[in-house]
């Protein structure tokens, strides 16, 4: 008889409030782990509007092919038109 | 039953009871982090997508902006030397000539000669392309010799003076027209029948075939 008053004893004294103590703690990080989740996803959401102007970059790829061949065939008519320096001796 | 096993199994029961609501709970946290995640997961798949061309697109202006450094530092050192080159960048951008040319190492280690605004090798090229430019037509310390915005005729009064009255003693061309200042006559037999076909040794047509 006395040992089962023990064992009552202990399961109220050490058993429950630990199982209690554990289990909220596993319930409070669960919970502080949902807005983080959120924020990464805001910012994502962000993240992914603010990439909308990369197709923009085939656009800037094009003018700057075009722009040094300008360049090239400006700098090839230089190349033929105006005489090399002369070379320091 | 005795009393010390009934709360043995009111105990258990409790522990039992705070396992569910606290296991309950998890689980609906993990749910929406779940939830959370899916969204976080379909944003990076968006922006992977978005940023996968990036990379080549990136590298190939690279290329072609080095491409197009290296020819314009090439031709300016082949055609300016590299000590006059260094000039002329450190006269348009002052500073600019300590870094040097990129593809020129050495150049950073030149000191780089004081050019003016006008520079006599690009004036002679000119004059060699029969252009006509005007050498010590003016004074360095007067006005620029093109301005922007009457560009044409500020070049054209640097030339001789025949050539800006040239264009006014011309005759004007002639207005041609039914309201032209000069009436010609016209001959009344043009779009009418022949009145004699032609003959003769020197005419084409049905007698060149008998």
């Amino acid at each position: 008889m006395t040992l089962w008053w023990i064992g009552d004893v202990l399961l109220f004294v050490a058993v429950i409030p630990i199982a209690l103590y554990l289990l909220n703690g596993v319930l409070k990080a669960a919970k502080s782990i949902v807005p983080s989740v959120n924020q990464i996803a805001e910012a994502t959401g962000a993240g992914s509007k603010e990439l909308d102007a990369v197709p923009l970059l085939l656009t800037t790829q094009d003018q700057v092919r075009q722009t040094v061949a300008g360049v090239a065939g400006y700098g090839g008519s230089l190349d033929v038109i105006v005489d090399d320096a002369e070379v320091a001796s | 039953m005795s009393g010390p096993a009934v709360v043995m199994i009111v105990a258990v029961a409790l522990i039992v009871l705070a396992l569910v609501y606290y296991l309950v709970s998890v689980i609906f946290q993990l749910r929406k982090i779940t939830a959370g995640l899916d969204v976080v997961i379909g944003n990076v798949v968006d922006i992977l997508e978005k940023t996968a061309p990036v990379n080549d697109v990136v590298n190939d202006i690279n290329g072609q902006l080095d491409a197009g450094v290296d020819l314009l530092e090439g031709l300016l050192v082949k055609k300016a030397g590299m000590i006059d080159s260094m000039g002329l960048i450190e006269g348009l951008y002052p500073g600019a000539a300590a870094a040097g040319l990129r593809n020129f190492p050495e150049s950073g280690e030149i000191d780089a000669p004081r050019i003016g605004e006008v520079y006599t090798k690009g004036t002679l090229t000119l004059a060699r392309l029969g252009r006509e430019a005007p050498i010590a037509a003016a004074n360095p310390a007067g006005p620029v010799l093109r301005a922007v915005e009457y560009g044409s005729s500020a070049a054209r009064a640097l030339y001789p003076e025949i050539r800006q009255e040239r264009p006014e003693v011309m005759p004007r061309s002639p207005v041609i027209g039914t309201d032209s200042p000069e009436q010609y006559e016209q001959r009344e037999d043009i779009g009418k029948p022949r009145k004699r076909l032609p003959t003769g040794p020197g005419a084409s047509g049905s007698n060149s075939g008998s």
